[in-house]
């Protein structure tokens, strides 16, 4: 394989600057990070724990094999997006080894609101589904809710993609033989019943756990009846009586003990269906990529330093180097694994995404894995390109990026805009995983692009009135809009809604890669069928 | 000719004396146990022979057993080692009857030796000195009070039915004599229903120095030299050396000639030892000796004697069974240097020196040189038995003179490495390089004087035990993950990273450990590919770069560091096993099938480990073992042995342990 070799420079003073630019953000990011990691604050934390149970982070530290890392989704799920302070969306989501097989993991945190699901709750909790049967991953749910926020029930409720779909997917995937095996650790009252009531295998945790369709309060109120929470769902009751739940567990430690023991159990050998290789360190350090990327996003810099500080050895063989060369495409491996790559290293023409279609081709029908790295402002513009139909030849990558079933991933390192969002794999194209740099950025296209154009069609019209518009109105005019759009575009904006499966460190890229490569592996990789390519 | 040897004992001594047989071209044949049949010692023989359970009562003891052995593997002899059968007559007798030859004395010696009483009479008519006292039946106190006048303050007074230290007084002057024989009369008689009482001189500072003969069928008798064997504790021998420190050349001719006459007088054949107490107060190791008892057999310590005199006491044991006569006169023996003995034992200094048997996780020992011996039946992964001894090796260091063989000795204490049950190898340095022992200022009372030196507190350097036991589960935990990972074809995966890692935070992780009542944490920070161990006071500790000065061993959730004799033990806290175990322990545990119950093994209140047997039903003519499905203490007990219950009955509660 042909070795990268890095022509970066760390002693020149814009690796400083970048550095330094980098460092912040990342800063920024993990403070953030570790105020969401306290939850729903200390008094709702000690409460928690004085009812003798594990604080939800505490609860995946014990279920994970020992040291075993923990791929969280959307950390910052839910992030200013409401009133309330929800952090991490009121639920804790990713991949971890439980007695040695990579699973979902969804949790609920009581200390935040009760652990009641909020509309991004809702999503999130999908979205952790969504993954589990992309990947064939088994779903362990850590019970602990009320239920819905009944306030914001209009947006929990009734739509598809609400809280009937939680239920619908345990449904289903059990029907894949996806394991769905649930711990009720606290209250799963109504809606939240049916978690561990959908689930294949169930715990409940004597005197914590209690699964009813109606509490006591609305139990009284509807037929009069008074009874305890225990006696009308207890673990007792559910073990004994009515078999709603499987085991009993003493407590929350003994509950994960269980669920380990149940997955130890689960007879699913995982088949790796790709040619793996021996796996070695980058030749350059991760930590040059802070020094590397541009501070200015507008800036560009050859995104082969950022392949060579990510991928086994160095490695990368390329393809069609000569041509397009605004898009990167080679083959190498991660972690030993095989896959393609396909980076932007410029604005996209005509054939670049024609090169780019060949190549994702070329690995869908090996069964190669592709890793998007996106930093795109869009597609060329202008009469030339146009006529050159590069509408067509967009289209044919955007056809080939969404008909290509081998597992996608995508991490956006730079910005996001317009079209070239679709041909590098954005959301909407089912990236088995898809992350966010910190100083990414995500919008239709860049705010001052936009400002510039909303600024021409107002001008257009201020002077077909025959009036003027100055230079400071013009300026007045245009702040807000760019304001808007950096404060949208803003990796915390998009990851709080879920646009991404989460925000990460540069230097974690190439382990979080591995990481998603490995879990995706969990399901075959399937044929690909392209759709018409329009030629 | 001896062609077929069997060798009826265990444990080290069974391996030495196979090494000698063997290489002299001896067949040997090794008895074991139920517990031993993968011991070092059926390794070390041609063939062996099960002998029964672990009880050596119905094993090592039991004589029919090892005759009956014997006669299978067509033995010609036997070799009894030392404890066990060795001085058992009855023993002798019966290999006797069977006419296999007991590599040892005969029958007749024996049993004149071991009545301790008669052996004394015996040896007093030979001339042999005995401690000055009086036996006789006269109990006038005022008559006493003149025969312990004549003996020499300080006496002893002793009930002669006595045992355990009851109607014993030791005396300094006459003006305390009546009172002190009155009280411990009033005890004897309430003790033992008689208070007649002997006289002793009493040693204040007693060495216990011993003389190595050797006999002959053909009259000869020799001696090679003498051990002292003065450090003792619970009135065993703990280290030993020969010849005893600060014996001149005289006294050391005229006490193993007194030696030899003692085994003349009973026509004593083989090796043997006859034992002295020196009176060290006056004179040291010339002080005034009298005679204690006669072993005949091999002895413990008989190492430190080959090792100043080049010869092999086995193979003397060996030809001389064969008839042979003495290989050796008195005057071709040589005395060449110094050697001392430590026995390295599983037992608890800090705890009375009490036996810590257990598992032995790892053991590895210096030796093969000129300079350092170490005789052992253990190698790792060996249990000490509660059954047997306790004792783990012999470590025998020779040197020109004393000092060098203090400094091999120490030096090879240090190298050892034993990982899994308490010792006394700590106790054994200290013991050894004390500057008492040093200066040869030793008799009986050493250990129980110099305790507080020799019985170390909490280990030194523990903190980086603690990060060298933090460090090596970490590491075997990566390798543990690695090597499944490439079981699975995902060499490498970075799922088995083992590190903790999680996005955008530090990992959080923390390794608890239980030392005895105590439980800490040890956190494990990391930033990037740096590792940094934060100890319970919260220091930071970073993480120990391999090497360290200590060994660390696992064995279950149990990690050992070892370095330099000390050994720190920790037992890992995983919560989800706790917690599995924990709760399978609590609740009531019922009958599985109809049937008696023929034996209950535990009362309320006892605290029991996972699957201990807590009852034994008898049902379909089976015994089935109702064990702990964890650990927990034993609630109520419903059934008491002899009662018939049916499938379902709730035989006993377990409680979980509190936490």
């Amino acid at each position: 394989m042909t070795v990268l070799k890095s022509s970066l420079d760390p002693r020149s003073e814009l690796f400083t600057e970048n550095t330094a630019a980098m460092q912040a953000v990342v800063d920024d990011l993990r403070d953030k990070a570790r105020q969401i990691e306290q939850g729903g604050g200390e008094r709702a934390r000690e409460r928690h724990l004085g009812r003798g149970k594990l604080l939800p982070r505490d609860r995946i530290d014990t279920l994970l094999d020992e040291g075993a890392p923990f791929l969280e989704f959307s950390q910052f799920a839910g992030w200013e997006m409401y009133e309330d302070v929800i952090p991490a969306g009121g639920i804790l989501t990713g991949i971890g080894r439980v007695s040695g097989r990579e699973c979902v993991i969804v949790v609920n945190d009581a200390t935040v609101k009760g652990g009641t699901y909020y509309p991004v709750t809702v999503k999130k909790h999908l979205r952790a589904q969504e993954i589990a049967r992309q990947n064939n991953l088994p779903c362990i749910y850590l019970v602990d809710s009320g239920g819905a926020n009944l306030p914001q029930q209009d947006d929990v409720f009734p739509d598809r993609d609400h809280f009937g779909r939680i239920f619908y997917n345990q449904a289903t995937m059990s029907s894949e033989g996806i394991p769905q095996i649930a711990a009720v650790m606290g209250s799963c009252t109504a809606g939240g019943a049916y978690v561990p009531a959908m689930s294949d295998e169930a715990i409940i945790v004597k005197d914590q756990g209690t699964i009813f369709l109606a509490g006591p309060p609305l139990v009284k109120a509807a037929t009069g009846e008074i009874v305890s929470a225990e006696d009308l769902g207890g673990a007792d009751v559910h073990t004994r009586i009515s078999g709603v739940a499987d085991h009993m567990a003493d407590d929350d430690t003994h509950a994960l003990s269980i669920v380990r023991r149940i997955v130890a159990n689960l007879n699913r050998p995982k088949q790796v269906g790709v040619e793996m290789g021996e796996p070695r360190d980058p030749l350059y350090s991760a930590e040059e990529l802070y020094g590397l990327v541009n501070a200015d996003i507008r800036k560009p810099y050859d995104v082969r330093e950022v392949i060579a500080r990510i991928v086994d050895g160095s490695e990368f063989d390329e393809f069609k180097a000569c041509y397009g060369d605004t898009l990167v495409t080679g083959v190498t491996r991660i972690h030993g694994y095989p896959v393609g790559i396909v980076a932007n290293n410029g604005i996209l023409f005509s054939e670049s995404a024609l090169k780019g279609a060949h190549f994702i081709e070329l690995c869908s029908q090996r069964g190669i894995p592709l890793v998007f790295l996106q930093n795109i402002s869009g597609f060329m513009v202008g009469q030339k390109y146009e006529t050159g139909g590069i509408a067509k030849d967009g289209a044919k990558m955007v056809t080939a990026v969404a008909c290509a079933n081998v597992p996608k991933f995508t991490v956006i390192i730079g910005g996001s805009f317009g079209a070239g969002n679709y041909g590098m794999c954005g959301r909407a194209y089912s990236p088995r995983f898809l992350w966010m740099w910190p100083n990414a950025r995500i919008s239709v296209m860049g705010g001052p692009q936009a400002a510039n154009v909303l600024a021409q069609v107002r001008r257009d019209n201020i002077e077909g009135r025959g009036e003027t518009w100055s230079e400071d109105d013009e300026a007045a005019f245009k702040q807000p809009i760019e304001d808007q759009y950096e404060h949208q575009g803003h990796p915390y904006y998009a990851s709080a809604r879920l646009w991404d499966d989460g925000i990460i460190d540069p230097v974690d890229t190439r382990r979080v890669l591995g990481l998603g490569l490995s879990a995706a592996l969990n399901a075959p990789i399937e044929e690909t069928r392209f759709g018409v390519f329009r030629m | 000719m001896i062609k077929r040897l069997l060798i009826a004992n265990r444990g080290e001594i069974a391996v030495r004396v196979a090494r000698t047989a063997r290489r002299i071209g001896v067949h040997v044949i090794a008895v074991y146990s139920d517990t031993d049949d993968a011991a070092m010692h059926v390794a070390a023989a041609d063939e062996a022979v099960h002998i029964g359970p672990e009880a050596a009562s119905e094993s090592y003891l039991n004589i029919e057993a090892v005759i009956a052995a014997a006669r299978q593997t067509n033995a010609d002899a036997i070799h009894p080692g030392y404890g066990f059968l060795s001085e058992n007559a009855l023993f002798a007798e019966a290999c006797a009857q069977a006419g296999i030859r007991l590599v040892g004395p005969s029958a007749a010696a024996m049993r004149a030796m071991g009545d301790k009483a008669a052996s004394k009479e015996v040896m007093g008519k030979a001339g042999v000195p005995l401690v000055p006292g009086y036996h006789g039946d006269e109990q006038d106190p005022d008559h006493l009070a003149a025969q312990a006048g004549e003996i020499g303050y300080p006496v002893l007074i002793k009930a002669s039915a006595g045992g355990g230290g009851h109607g014993m007084r030791i005396v300094d002057s006459a003006d305390d004599f009546a009172d002190a024989l009155a009280s411990a009369q009033r005890e004897a008689q309430g003790a033992f229903g008689n208070d007649k009482m002997l006289i002793e001189k009493y040693l204040t500072t007693p060495r216990h120095i011993e003389v190595q003969v050797f006999g002959d069928d053909h009259g000869h008798v020799v001696h090679l030299f003498e051990r002292d064997c003065s450090l003792q504790r619970r009135y065993q021998k703990v280290v030993e050396e020969a010849p005893a420190p600060g014996m001149s050349a005289e006294r050391r001719a005229e006490i193993g000639a007194v030696a030899v006459a003692a085994a003349q007088a009973i026509d004593y054949s083989g090796a043997g030892t006859v034992e002295f107490i020196v009176d060290a107060a006056d004179g040291g190791a010339n002080g005034a000796f009298y005679f204690m008892e006669m072993n005949t057999r091999l002895q413990v310590e008989h190492p430190v004697t080959e090792m100043i005199t080049g010869l092999d006491l086995v193979e003397w044991q060996l030809r001389v069974a064969d008839g042979e006569s003495l290989p050796l006169s008195q005057d071709q023996i040589e005395l060449k240097g110094h050697a001392i003995e430590a026995r390295l034992y599983a037992e608890d200094p800090q705890r009375d020196f009490l036996p810590a048997p257990g598992h032995v996780v790892a053991f590895e020992h210096p030796g093969g040189g000129a300079s350092v011996r170490v005789d052992t039946g253990v190698a790792s992964g060996d249990d000490i038995a509660v059954a047997y001894d306790p004792m783990i090796a012999k470590v025998i260091a020779h040197g020109d003179d004393r000092d060098a063989a203090i400094a091999a000795l120490d030096s090879a204490l240090a190298d050892l490495v034993c990982a899994g049950p308490t010792t006394n190898q700590a106790f054994l340095r200290r013991a050894v390089t004390h500057p008492a022992f040093v200066a040869a200022e030793i008799d009986t009372g050493f250990i129980d004087r110099h305790g507080d030196d020799l019985i170390g507190t909490a280990p030194e350097q523990a903190r980086e035990a603690l990060t060298s036991i933090a460090a090596h589960i970490l590491a075997v935990r990566g390798e543990d993950e690695r090597r499944r990972a490439a079981a699975r074809g995902e060499a490498n995966s970075p799922w088995a990273a083992a590190d903790g890692w999680r996005a955008n935070l530090r990992s959080r992780e923390e390794l608890r450990f239980r030392d005895g009542d105590e439980e800490l944490a040890v956190g494990v920070l990391r930033s990037g590919t740096v590792t940094n161990l934060v100890l319970p006071d919260g220091t930071d500790a970073g993480l120990p770069a391999a090497p360290t000065p200590w060994r660390t061993f696992q064995h279950g959730h149990t990690l050992y560091a070892v370095q330099a004799g000390t050994q720190v033990r920790l037992d890992r806290i995983v919560p989800v096993e706790e917690a599995e175990s924990r709760s399978g322990a609590a609740g009531g545990l019922n009958a599985p099938m109809p049937g008696k119950v023929v034996r209950v093994m535990v009362e309320a209140g006892d605290q029991v480990q996972q699957g201990q047997a807590l009852m034994v039903l008898e049902a379909m003519k089976m015994e089935h073992a109702i064990t702990a499905p964890g650990v927990g203490i034993v609630g109520e007990l419903f059934h008491a042995e002899g009662d018939q219950v049916d499938e379902g009955a709730e035989l006993l509660r377990l409680e979980p342990l509190d936490g």
